[in-house]
């Protein structure tokens, strides 16, 4: 029975999503207050029943009611409890739930922190989410129903995909989801602008702090399966520029990009109708994101279960909310935007430099994924592009980036000091070949080793530089304000996650090796003695597990445990022995067994030393910080009703504030 | 008209999203060229399925095309394969090479002599080291190898009559003209 409210939960939330995208834009439009009020208890009431919906199901996996097909398919009586929670989303029907779910929590926070908006433009913003909800909930209950029977009941399910049997990756769709489908308020701000005719400056700043958000949600979700592939995949690789790797990159692209246009169209006025059409492309990349990986329309080693006619309602989706959304722009950007007059030195310049680069790259990264795609267009047969292409061009797109990053904060909106920038670039130009120089003689002039440590010398001085110019310079308490901070904190990430992507490519050891019990491989400094592999058994998988000593020395540094699993669908999957540290992680993977019937003789092992690579995500840390700790900033916040214009005192000191 | 351009490229992309759509429809999705075709077969040394002490080598099969089908008594689709190859497989005009996939040999012998033998010569890769050097990504699959060694044709999943006749036979016509 419970179920079946679940599933007439859905339908009454597919309901209220109708009138919550239509009434109050109707209302908005045709000035009606009592349409216009509607918004406020159809979205709260649509969150009550998703989250009902949402609970309704967890519990169905909680207690193995395998009668429901979705359950059967995704769980067994030996899936532990955490792993039957996460199998919610584990498929096609919860995931999309899980992305309804993650949209209400939205709507919700809106709903709290946003009441002090104006009352049409609110409604408007509202109703722009409602129609977003329609559309999925749509899909839930017409073609996608998690709540589908099984009769009879069997008396054991299947399995929940292995690969997502593992704590990384079970959190990694809602985080991940967070990110997408945050960018679904930015976007709702930029239409509800538009709908109202009058784009002006201070929707900008009310849609700041929720981009900003929801790109650290996307970064922590992007590290987090960047940190999956690299334990779990046993390759040593952490990004393999897959199509539902880029799938998340584009948009994060898109975002970061977004970021600092706001930022120009808050403080100056700019640019205004460029703002407006990349918080369209960021959701709308996060919305192709979800086509590209639920219709199939591409090959992926992560193989998830995809259907094609799930692809044609897909696209329908896109058709409207993006076809719609840029069509609505082409008719009703703002034609001329009145902006403050820049130099050619200055912050605009560098930001807009920053913004093409970032740009392009998304561009880049989707034409190498669709690359399959359109060579079957025009009959070239199926290539893809790996990562060639991409190794290539993106480093070559981020490299104006990384030169630009250091000196963003040094210029000023409009015009810079010229002396100042000269004296910054000769200084963080000297640290930068100091630390070269001393690289070149360390790793005897590996290039991309010298090249990691220069961009990092050289975003991370600029970065300090900036800081320690706050801390002599501006009054105590005011010298770090949230946004700057914030902006401090994501540059500083940058600069750490180039050089370890740098560093560990290209000072990384592999190896190879067979090994019987008892033998030694020397690699890079310390020994890797392999003593065995043994049978263990796990809640619901049986493993082959080695046991790898590593010492410097003699004297012991490690145990390590790398594990070949069989999950009871006969599935295969490795889990990887890392004993990480700051400076260098070490990596055993398990190959195949010598003579698979003896599994206790020899093996063939994969040993990496791989140096600096948690730089990659701890650098990914520190930007995901950033986006949160700029959205913290109290300047934000909407301080009285915002309909009166912003005094002047309130942009506190544009020359100095964070980009 | 500038402020077009998103919405045209976008329905650019749509266009192509469509046509995605539609293609996989009427293709295997999971089809990738192998990197293998017109390349030599790489070489192995394998025993017989029934007579383990004699071995079989690529440089032994040399001299006329052969078609090699990777089987295995643990696999389903090969099971659903079978009564093809058992109508068809004299039709071929070539000798038919199964190749045992990681397979216990007893387990292949019985499924034989279960369900008739289809093959001139099976040879057996019970730890299937070799399938690797041939990209092999599951049973059934089947290579077409030419008289000089060379992989002129690959197909993924059990053969039908209709890729029998569509695919492989003007493929073996060609092998067999060039073949001295």
């Amino acid at each position: 029975m419970t179920p079946e409210l679940g599933q007439l939960a859905l339908v009454l939330a597919f309901l209220l999503a109708v009138a919550q995208g239509t009434l109050p834009l109707w209302g908005a439009w045709r000035g009606n207050r009592a349409l216009m009020a509607v918004a406020r208890p159809a979205a709260a009431g649509q969150a009550v029943f998703v989250t009902m919906a949402f609970a309704i199901l967890a519990w169905a996996f909680m207690h193995f009611d395998f009668s429901v097909q979705y359950v059967a398919d995704n769980s067994n009586l030996t899936l532990p409890w955490y792993y039957r929670f996460a199998a919610v989303w584990g498929a096609h029907e919860g995931s999309l739930l899980l992305w309804v779910l993650i949209l209400d929590v939205w709507t919700v926070a809106l709903l709290f922190f946003g009441t002090r908006l104006p009352e049409v433009f609110f409604a408007r913003v509202l109703g722009v989410m409602g129609l977003v909800s329609v559309g999925f909930l749509a899909f839930l209950v017409f073609t996608s129903n998690p709540f589908g029977r099984l009769l009879p009941e069997p008396p054991n399910g299947a399995d929940l995909n292995p690969v997502l049997q593992d704590p990384g990756m079970a959190l990694h769709p809602p985080v991940l989801y967070m990110g997408y489908v945050g960018f679904s308020v930015a976007f709702a701000f930029s239409i509800a602008a538009l709908l109202s005719g009058e784009v002006e400056q201070k929707w900008v700043r009310w849609a700041r702090p929720w981009t900003n958000a929801a790109w650290g949600f996307l970064t922590l979700g992007i590290v987090a399966g960047s940190h999956w592939a690299y334990h779990v995949l046993g390759w040593g690789g952490w990004w393999f520029w897959d199509p539902v790797e880029n799938a998340s990159f584009m948009p994060w692209l898109a975002g970061a990009a977004l970021i600092h246009a706001q930022a120009i169209t808050e403080k100056r006025g700019g640019l205004r109708a460029w703002t407006l059409l990349l918080s369209i492309f960021a959701f709308a990349l996060s919305l192709l994101g979800t086509f590209l990986v639920r219709s199939g329309v591409l090959t992926s080693v992560h193989a998830f279960a995809s259907d094609p006619r799930r692809g044609v309602y897909i696209l329908i989706y896109l058709v409207i909310v993006v076809g719609g959304s840029l069509l609505l722009y082409a008719l009703r950007a703002p034609k001329m935007t009145a902006s403050k007059p820049f130099n050619i030195v200055s912050r605009e310049t560098a930001l807009l430099i920053g913004n093409l680069m970032l740009i392009s790259a998304a561009a880049m990264v989707m034409l190498g994924t669709l690359f399959p795609l359109i060579g079957d267009a025009l009959h070239l047969g199926r290539i893809s592009v790996g990562p060639p292409y991409f190794g290539l061009l993106f480093p070559l797109l981020m490299i104006p980036v990384v030169a630009l990053m250091p000196l963003g904060p040094f210029l000023g909106w409009g015009d810079a000091d010229r002396d100042q920038i000269t004296s910054i670039l000769i200084r963080i130009g000297i640290a930068a070949a100091a630390c070269a120089l001393l690289t070149a003689f360390l790793t005897q002039g590996t290039f991309k080793a010298i090249l990691g440590v220069a961009s990092l010398t050289w975003i991370g001085i600029g970065v300090l530089l900036y800081a320690y110019k706050r801390y002599r310079t501006a009054p105590r308490g005011r010298r770090y304000p949230a946004e700057m901070a914030g902006m401090l904190l994501a540059h500083f990430g940058v600069a750490v996650f180039v050089a370890g992507v740098l560093l560990s490519e290209s000072l990384s050891v592999t190896h190879d090796v067979r090994l019987a019990p008892g033998q030694t491989k020397e690699i890079a400094g310390y020994s890797f003695q392999f003593n065995g592999v043994h049978r263990v058994t796990g809640p619901n998988y049986r493993a082959d597990q080695g046991v790898v000593t590593v010492s410097r020395d003699g004297s012991t540094i490690a145990v390590m445990h790398p594990q070949k699993r069989t999950y009871s669908n006969e599935q295969v999957q490795t889990e990887s022995a890392i004993n990480g540290g700051v400076f260098r992680d070490l990596y055993v993977a398990l190959g195949e067994p010598m003579d698979p019937k003896n599994i206790e003789g020899a093996w063939a092992l994969r040993l990496y030393y791989k140096p600096f690579v948690s730089w990659i995500w701890i650098g990914g840390l520190f930007m995901m910080c950033g986006g949160f700790v700029c959205a913290a900033d109290k300047r934000f916040r909407i301080k009285r009703i915002a309909s009166e214009v912003t005094p002047a005192g309130l942009v506190v000191e544009p020359q100095e504030s964070a980009a | 008209m500038k402020r077009l351009i998103p919405f045209a490229v976008f329905m650019g992309l749509i266009g192509l999203f469509g046509f995605g759509i539609w293609w996989n429809t009427w293709h295997d999705a999971r089809y990738v060229p192998s990197p293998l075709i017109d390349k030599p077969a790489p070489n192995f040394a394998l025993p017989k399925l029934d007579a383990p002490d004699e071995t079989v080598t690529k440089a032994s099969l040399l001299g006329k095309p052969y078609l090699l089908n990777i089987f295995g008594s643990w696999c389903i689709a090969c099971a659903e394969e079978h009564p093809v190859l058992m109508a068809d497989a004299r039709s071929l005009g070539i000798p038919l090479v199964g190749y045992d996939y990681k397979d216990d040999p007893n387990d292949a012998k019985r499924w034989l002599a279960d369900h008739g033998n289809p093959y001139d010569l099976v040879i057996a890769d019970e730890p299937g080291r070799t399938a690797i050097d041939f990209g092999v990504y599951g049973a059934p699959e089947s290579f077409l190898i030419d008289a000089k060694g060379i992989i002129r044709y690959k197909h993924i999943g059990p053969l039908t009559p209709d890729v029998i006749k569509k695919e492989l036979l003007p493929r073996i016509a060609a092998a067999k003209r060039e073949a001295p």
